[in-house]
């Protein structure tokens, strides 16, 4: 579904993504965990091309979009190559990022009519089910101010929903919530896992990670250090830096009184 | 002392009110005209210094400085006196108009841009997220929220440009200030017919600059990350990219 291949992206001397590669099947849901400054983010926005890429290729259902061949030469598709791409992979912020001058339906539905030029009635009628399927039924008329953070977050997640994308990157989507706002949130993302949808997910979540992911990828530096599936990377993790990081986890968690059910047996065991 | 006192002379006024009033009417007009089209201009000004075509960007550009760089007067001359040496010759009020546009289009493209610029990036990856052109892009998401940035900023630019149009009488456009020149030249009235077209101009410019405050609090409704505005009256000469 999503293949990429030696994606290497560096913010001026700072190498962020060293050789990448990562594929995601089909229905696949795929957790990105690390510490912070491991390139999770820039990574999940390369694969859209936020981020201009370095070098690598990336391919969407085996067509290569957007490359530079090496040799200097670059070969570059055009916007609307790019554009057609973002239209099939949905992508939910840290920061919502919902339109403000738009009622939460009206958000759902712009990209639908002027994007993919669909009719306005069936547009419509496939937002408001994605409305009642976030919760929110109530609140189509509501403009983002209007909404708590995890309303936002899941008027977000119908928004890129509302494009039928073939999948979807979920970028520390409760990163910005209040504690007590992330349940609703992780709970429709559970929901579409269920469903089948293809996900990748960075998240700081052990949690929510352990119990949806297929796989989790664990990366560090820029690279991808470790990945298998849930219970071998929580409880049996081969990587030294794995290891520390669920430990540092673990002991913040311990410290917070929260739940550690995320690991049945501590990491380093 | 008779002289002092009949500085004072408001006597006459009943008799030079209503050509007073008339150069006011001028004056509102050119200003409107100007603004209207300034408003346009303004904007497709700010979008070629925005373009990726960096030769559009530039003749963009060097408009802007130039423009920004001389007084608005001698812009006016230039159209006025210059332009018909070489056969373009315009009415004054015609002349008034395109000085004047040419000369806010400058500044106001520089508002637009900075309203542009100001529209969050997050609001930019989202629309490109969604698979949205640029074109689409800046027509469904970011001008309609740099629309509300960049209204107060324009009301300022709007008050100013009604007393800069006073520039407009020394092209011989029959407006406000060049009709009471010509009424003082006759009576010698200075006093009281400067008086009275001080109070013309207050007596629109100030309700106009109460409108802007108004509407500056106005279009902060709504928005979760509004930074202070400027408060005040007129700003011609604000520092550029002071946008709200």
């Amino acid at each position: 579904m999503i293949r990429l291949e030696g994606i290497n992206k560096s913010f001026g001397r700072l190498h962020v993504l060293r050789d990448v590669s990562l594929e995601i099947q089909k229905g696949e849901v795929v957790c990105l965990i690390g510490p912070s400054g491991a390139g999770k983010s820039t990574l999940l926005r390369c694969i859209n091309h936020l981020e201009p890429l370095d070098s690598g290729t990336i391919y969407i259902e085996g067509t290569p979009v957007y490359r530079f061949t090496h040799g200097g030469r670059q070969v570059v598709d055009p916007d609307s190559k790019i554009e057609a791409l973002r239209s099939e992979v949905g992508m939910v912020f840290q920061s919502f990022n919902l339109f403000p001058h738009f009622t939460a339906l009206e958000n759902l539905m712009v990209a639908p009519i002027h994007v993919r030029r669909e009719p306005r009635n069936e547009v419509r009628r496939r937002a408001l089910a994605l409305m009642a399927k976030v919760g929110l039924s109530d609140k189509i008329d509501a403009y983002p101010h209007e909404l708590s953070g995890g309303q936002q977050q899941r008027v977000a997640i119908a928004r890129a929903l509302a494009m039928q994308p073939k999948a979807m990157l979920f970028d520390e989507v409760t990163s910005a919530l209040d504690p007590e706002l992330i349940g609703e949130v992780l709970r429709v993302m559970r929901q579409l896992a269920a469903e089948g949808m293809t996900m990748l997910i960075v998240t700081h979540e052990m949690g929510f990670a352990r119990d949806v992911a297929d796989r989790i990828v664990f990366m560090a530096d820029g690279v991808i250090m470790e990945e298998g599936t849930p219970q071998q990377m929580f409880s049996a993790p081969r990587n030294e830096r794995t290891k520390q990081f669920l430990q540092t986890i673990l002991e913040r968690n311990a410290e917070l009184g929260e739940d550690t059910t995320a690991f049945p047996a501590s990491p380093s065991a | 002392m008779r002289d002092i006192f009949s500085l004072f002379n408001f006597s006459g006024a009943g008799e030079y009110l209503p050509d007073l009033l008339r150069g006011a009417v001028i004056s509102i007009e050119l200003t409107l005209c100007v603004m209207a089209l300034s408003l346009v201009f303004g904007l497709v000004v700010a979008l070629a210094r925005m373009t990726r075509f960096r030769a559009v960007r530039a003749v963009a550009t060097f408009y802007i400085e130039i423009i920004r760089g001389t007084p608005a007067l001698l812009q006016l001359f230039y159209i006025y006196f210059v332009l018909p040496a070489f056969g373009v010759k315009f009415p004054p009020f015609t002349a008034g108009v395109i000085g004047l546009t040419v000369n806010y289009s400058a500044y106001l493209s520089e508002v637009y841009r900075a309203g542009i610029q100001a529209v969050a990036k997050g609001q930019l990856e989202a629309a490109q997220a969604l698979g949205m052109s640029r074109s689409l892009m800046m027509r469904l998401i970011i001008l309609p929220q740099a629309i509300r940035i960049v209204v107060p900023p324009l009301g300022n630019y709007f008050i100013s440009l009604f007393k800069d149009s006073a520039l407009a009488s020394l092209i011989t456009v029959k407006e406000l200030i060049f009709t009471g020149q010509i009424i003082a030249a006759t009576n010698f009235q200075y006093f009281a017919i400067f008086t009275i077209i001080g109070a013309i101009y207050l007596a629109i410019s100030y309700p106009g600059s109460l409108g802007v405050q108004y509407l500056e609090r106005r279009m902060k409704i709504g928005y979760r990350p509004q930074r202070r505005a400027p408060i005040g009256g007129p700003t011609r000469g604000a520092p550029q990219g002071a946008v709200s």
